[in-house]
């Protein structure tokens, strides 16, 4: 036994900050150890706020979405009477078959086929076979669906929480939401586009966390990318240096702020875009800096971000904005869902390229995201070599502010993931 | 009309499947081979590549998430970027078999040949086995003389992508 195995039972110790020496290690026995995943299930995914669905994928009465919150099988639904966004666990009262078994669609009830149990989208038991075989009756309002404990939205972000006892979510944002706000404020109405994308990566789920908010690999690991771009007709030095940052939010949320040379759907024009888009998008650049102010303006329209909502949710607005979850199923293995977010009411050609910039860069098929992966399970592989405990995440750590390159947010996350991990922030 | 046209819709009439089996066969080699130039040489310069999301098989790029959505310009992108050392995923090459069963031909239309294919995409790498299951539709046409992929769409069988993480290769 060494005496890190006390560490990782406990989940104390793994995360290490020295402020005077100006460094930061994590132990990588956070990214192997069974046990440290039990505790992160325990500790993160039955107790923090957990990103459900938009409210855009449920207009309509009755609309819903299945989804696998935390690991667990929900479904959000559109209530009928009360127009309420609703989550539900998905099992059926009675003996436990899930109830709602397509992952979209529209309804007026849910029934278990197991033995016809009905369900409203309220969750109400409305019906069963044979319902005098109860003696007294059957309890109907015992036996309804089970809403998860917490549910609330932020501007369309749907949210849930397995504790009754957490804080609200706007609280449990803090800072986290002026970075929603300009995502949402730039896109006016923004809707999740149809279809998704569902893979996974033999990693550890943080790899990821660490990956989708750092500013650190794209040169090395995308080199392919930008060469792509730079092909199309980009040019390599729009956008670069402005505002270049990254943040501890607190509660264990970062986000990197940084100016790049693609272009963004929104109003920052490239040739890709074509010439046809350039008056509209820098129209939309003029009147979002009239209506937020010229600084705000900018930073919706000029400035990429990549934002993380701990634990699991990842928003990042850059030549396209994906929200993206992940979930771990193992210490080696973690699963991603990824949906893309873009304005209602967006001109057909800005779309098209919105969606083409997704694809070819942040989609699994394209030129960016397969490398990625590499890069993660590379990692994970080369943990397993052992002959060093510790990773190394000091960077810019000397700085008065850190820049989006190098690794503060990054350290907001682990700061949080100790604290509660190890139960210290409750 | 053109004469020229016109004989070669004539002649894509007299394509049966066994020619269309060997233009498919040839291209699944060519992949494994990791051949992707001469990959390039079976389909026309208007040619379209697309993949769509697995849980919208029906997807139309232009207004829904698809996972490929290449024209002739980013197939020689995405051939460029297989080729070189920096495509990482897929530096060094992995090992794939691409198997083509089930060739179905329907009748030509608009100068093109319809097909339908199943397709199995075995990929190894770095301990990793990722298997891709799905049908191939593609549209044919003939030009000077030879027969030509104008488009292919890979639709997807299986449900997620969570099994083979990625699609770094050409399928």
């Amino acid at each position: 036994m060494s005496l890190l195995d006390d560490h990782v039972v406990t989940g104390t110790g793994l995360v290490d900050e020295d402020t005077g020496r100006g460094r930061f290690r994590v132990h990588r026995c956070a990214m192997t150890a069974p046990e440290v995943l039990n505790r992160e299930l325990a500790e993160i995914f039955n107790r923090c706020w957990l990103y459900v669905g938009h409210t855009s994928e449920v207009t309509e009465p009755g609309d819903y979405v299945r989804r696998s919150v935390g690991g667990r099988p929900v479904f959000m639904v559109r209530a009928r009477k009360s127009g309420q966004v609703k989550v539900f666990h998905n099992t059926c009262p009675h003996r436990g078959a899930v109830v709602c078994r397509a992952d979209t669609g529209n309804t007026k009830i849910f029934q278990c086929f197991y033995h016809a149990w009905t369900f409203d989208t309220e969750g109400r038991l409305t019906g069963m076979p044979g319902r005098d075989a109860y003696e007294g009756g059957a309890d109907f309002a015992e036996l309804s669906l089970r809403e998860v404990a917490r549910v609330e939205e932020y501007r369309g972000f749907v949210f849930a929480c397995y504790d009754p006892e957490a804080v609200d979510l706007v609280t449990y944002l803090g800072q986290a939401r002026e970075y929603l706000d300009l995502v949402v404020d730039a896109m006016g109405e923004p809707e999740i586009v149809a279809g998704s994308n569902q893979y996974s990566i033999n990693a550890n789920w943080k790899l990821l966390v660490e990956n989708s908010i750092d500013g650190y690999h794209g040169p090395s690991t995308h080199d392919t990318y930008i060469k792509y771009i730079v092909s199309q007709g980009t040019d390599i030095r729009s956008g670069a240096g402005g505002g270049n940052a990254g943040y501890d939010l607190g509660n264990g949320h970062g986000v990197i702020e940084y100016g790049a040379p693609w272009g963004r759907p929104i109003a920052k024009w490239d040739p890709l875009f074509g010439e046809n888009a350039r008056p509209g998008m820098e129209q939309t650049a003029q009147d979002l800096a009239r209506r937020f102010g010229e600084s705000r303006g900018h930073a919706m329209t000029h400035t990429n971000r990549n934002l993380l909502i701990f634990p699991n949710l990842v928003i990042n607005d850059i030549m396209a904005v994906t929200v993206r979850t992940l979930m771990p199923t193992a210490a080696g293995h973690v699963e991603v869902n990824a949906w893309q977010l873009a304005p209602r009411d967006e001109a057909e050609d800005v779309r098209a390229q919105r969606l083409d910039s997704f694809l070819t860069f942040l989609g699994p098929g394209g030129f960016a995201t397969p490398d990625d992966l590499e890069a993660l399970e590379s990692c994970q592989q080369g943990f397993a070599s052992g002959g060093v405990e510790w990773s190394d995440i000091s960077r810019g750590m000397g700085r008065d502010r850190a820049k989006h390159d190098d690794e503060e947010q990054i350290r907001a996350f682990w700061r949080q993931w100790q604290a509660v991990v190890e139960g210290s922030a409750r | 009309m053109s004469v020229m046209t016109e004989s070669a819709a004539a002649g894509l009439h007299a394509v049966g499947r066994a020619e269309v089996e060997d233009l498919l066969f040839h291209e699944a080699e060519l992949l494994d081979r990791w051949d992707l130039d001469e990959w390039l040489d079976l389909y026309t310069e208007d040619a379209s590549y697309v993949v769509p999301a697995n849980d919208l098989p029906g997807g139309e790029s232009g207004r829904d998430m698809v996972l490929i959505d290449d024209n002739r310009v980013r197939m020689v992108a995405r051939v460029t970027r297989l080729k070189s050392r920096k495509a990482h995923r897929e530096y060094p090459h992995s090992n794939t078999s691409h198997q083509v069963s089930n060739v179905r031909l329907a009748p030509v239309a608009d100068g093109e040949l319809p097909v339908k294919a199943e397709f199995t995409v075995w990929r190894f790498r770095n301990g990793r086995e990722d298997c891709y299951v799905g049908h191939y539709r593609m549209r044919l046409v003939l030009s000077s003389g030879q027969l030509r992929i104008r488009s292919k769409r890979c639709v997807l069988a299986m449900s997620t992508l969570r099994s083979a993480g990625d699609v770094a290769i050409i399928l």
